[in-house]
């Protein structure tokens, strides 16, 4: 990594020199979040972009800042990868929504691209992914899978996309077992390995047999390994880490977006567009189904098959929220704006969400 | 094993890494020394630990190595702060961020590999004795270590001579220094202790807590070793206390998220952290006491007149 770094620092000075040569390359920006070590988020996003410059050869140059805090620090960050000639940048994590739109005002001839937000302009995309696809799979076989009917959640923060992924796998396990329940603890932190651990050994004491995590790290993992149980991964495939306890993982898969839209620049057909996109655009890709029975896995591999077919759809009525209160009728199907800003359980999540 | 033993359990391994670097960072502060490195030194062993244990294939090695890291990465401390007289705090700080830095550096390759775990031993018969087996004699060894140095370091300070020279630096240095007693050389020792007692913390996280590597794997842990030292007003036992309190309070907080008691996640959270303050409050509060423990010459420079 810190070859590359020099090796962009080289080529940067020779872009300088060499003005005619410069001019054909699409230089590209990305602001990270973390380190792209963390095995998780930004791991992923540096996955996206190494794929985009294998795809794209000598016609892309990329450039990544990272451990970027969220608020001003980013503001300074997304405008010097602007000065420094980036024509599309990509600023990958929810809080950096505010600085990116206002630093694309004053940079109107570069493109932008932010995660996970809902704030366009013209210059501005939003692209965000549905996970909660995933969880909903991941619902499915922890229902076949465990015995003792409870799985384990842990929870960083109560924010939309944390709760889709719990009402998610929630709604898939019910499928299989209606009375099938789920412990969750809030970490509060996206990233403390030895707090997630030690969440994770809490609810393994208190009987769940499957565990799930929606913070960054492997520790989770491990623990469930050293237990003897059988767990999830999160964002990236950390079989590694449980070669005998990873049943699956969802992995955040941004490299084709990331090409597609270095395309659209290199072409002149970029526009400014809001997606949000899961299994069928192939932006959420499950690890290798392993350490389950054969019929599980069939099962499991149906649900995926269903899911990116568009037959269906994890949030389809009848779903009562947790106060017994109707959700959505018997056939009606959640809206994006609905799922986008979703703070409330549905039936059967055994925790009060912390406003 | 019952949850009460697993509870234990958990516990233990969540106040270990504190309890060991506060005891560090007591000795460091007896002598009349504030390092507020802690984390940094913490940090570097773990990634020393983890690395060390990789190439070695040898979890005891890798324990050895993080402590030698400590202890040398405090030695940068000690130079800057004891020969050089910079500004402790300051250097401190620095040590932190230094620390945090160059271990993400070490650690980029280390990213994402499993680690190798620390054994916990096993005695036919003992270990098996119900409740109070395992976590007596079942855990890994750095929890042993941890006693150990909380009877040593409490014996050290105030049964042998030379820890009351110790003590005795850090209440009055020029005093000391007119005795002929050589205070420079002494709080580099206890500089060096404290950042090996660091470095065996860091590597109970890396190689026995959570046996990976990830950037700033510590996450406070280090800040929270330091204020234990002053919840502890100066005291190794009390240290041990607070160190099992932060622990219980910790673990506790999250069994009660995970029973479903209708209590905000964030003030569970923030749990352990209000009880260290409460207690720092309920200590000052006792002037003669604190006056009594608190090393006099704590964070003044020294230099030597010749």
């Amino acid at each position: 990594m810190k070859k590359l770094m020099m090796a962009l620092t080289v080529a940067a000075s020779f872009a300088v020199a060499g003005p005619v040569l410069a001019a054909e390359k699409l230089k590209v920006g990305f602001i990270y979040i973390g380190p792209p070590g963390d095995f998780g988020w930004t791991y992923q996003h540096d996955q996206g972009r190494k794929e985009l410059e294998k795809e794209l050869g000598d016609k892309v140059e990329t450039t990544f800042l990272e451990n970027v805090p969220e608020g001003a620090d980013a503001e300074r960050s997304i405008e010097r990868l602007a000065r420094a000639g980036n024509k599309l940048i990509f600023t990958t994590s929810f809080g950096y929504m505010d600085a990116t739109i206002k630093v694309a005002q004053k940079f109107p001839d570069v493109k932008f691209e932010h995660a996970t937000g809902y704030k366009t302009a013209e210059n501005v995309s939003v692209y965000n992914s549905r996970f909660y696809e995933g969880r909903y799979v991941q619902g499915v076989i922890a229902a076949k899978m465990s015995k003792t009917g409870v799985a384990g959640y842990i929870g960083s923060f109560p924010i939309p996309e944390v709760v889709q992924g719990i009402n998610s796998f929630i709604l898939g396990a019910q499928t299989v077992n209606p009375n099938f329940k789920i412990k969750v603890i809030w970490a509060n932190s996206w990233f403390d390995p030895a707090k997630e651990a030690d969440a994770a050994k809490a609810l393994i004491d208190q009987g769940v047999d499957i565990i799930t995590q929606h913070t960054d790290s492997t520790a989770a993992m491990q623990v469930a390994a050293e237990r003897k149980i059988k767990a999830f991964g999160q964002a990236s495939d950390m079989i590694k880490f449980g070669p005998e306890t990873q049943m699956t993982s969802i992995v955040d898969n941004w490299g084709p977006y990331y090409i597609e839209r270095a395309k659209a620049v290199l072409d002149g057909t970029w526009k400014s567009h809001n997606v949000f996109e899961g299994m069928k655009e192939g932006l959420v890709v499950m690890a290798p189904y392993t350490n389950m029975p054969d019929d599980v896995k069939k099962l499991a591999e149906e649900t995926q098959a269903k899911i990116t077919s568009g037959e269906l759809k994890p949030f389809t009525g009848p779903i009562k929220k947790q106060d017994g209160s109707e959700w959505l009728k018997a056939g009606e199907t959640a809206d994006d704006k609905t799922i986008l800003s979703m703070n409330f359980y549905v039936a059967g999540v055994d925790d009060k969400l912390p406003k | 094993m019952t949850m009460f033993e697993a509870i234990l359990l958990t516990v233990a391994t969540a106040a270990t890494p504190l309890l060991i670097a506060a005891l560090g960072e007591l000795v460091v502060e007896r002598s009349g020394v504030l390092n507020l490195g802690v984390e940094g030194m913490m940090v570097m062993g773990a990634v020393t630990g983890f690395a060390v244990a990789q190439y070695t294939g040898s979890a005891w090695l890798g324990m050895f190595a993080a402590i030698l890291a400590g202890a040398a990465f405090s030695l940068l401390f000690g130079f800057l702060t004891l020969t050089l007289i910079t500004n402790q705090v300051a250097t401190g700080l620095a040590l932190t961020l230094l620390g945090l830095g160059a271990s993400a550096m070490i650690g980029e390759s280390f990213v994402g590999l499993p680690g190798i775990r620390m054994n916990s031993f096993y005695i036919q018969g003992l270990t098996d004795i119900p409740y109070v087996g395992r976590f007596l004699f079942g855990q890994d060894p750095i929890f042993y270590i941890s006693i150990l140095l909380t009877i040593g370091v409490a014996w050290f300070l105030f049964r042998t001579r030379a820890g009351l020279t110790l003590r005795a630096v850090g209440d009055n240095h020029t005093s000391a220094h007119a005795l002929g007693v050589p205070v420079v050389r002494i709080r580099y020792l206890a500089v060096i202790f404290g950042g090996a007692c660091a470095g065996l913390a860091g590597a109970q996280l890396s190689l026995v807590y959570v046996p990976q590597w990830v950037e700033n794997m510590t996450s406070g842990r280090g800040w929270i070793a330091l204020a234990l030292v002053v919840f502890a007003s100066w005291r190794p036992w009390r240290i041990l206390a607070g160190a099992y309190l932060f622990g219980a309070v910790t673990i506790g907080q999250l069994h009660a998220q995970a029973l479903g008691i209708g209590v905000p996640s964030q003030f569970m959270s923030s749990l352990p952290y209000l009880a260290t303050i409460v207690v720092l409050v309920l200590i000052s509060r006792n002037k003669r006491l604190t006056l009594m423990n608190t090393p006099t010459s704590l964070g003044k420079p020294f230099v030597p007149d010749r």
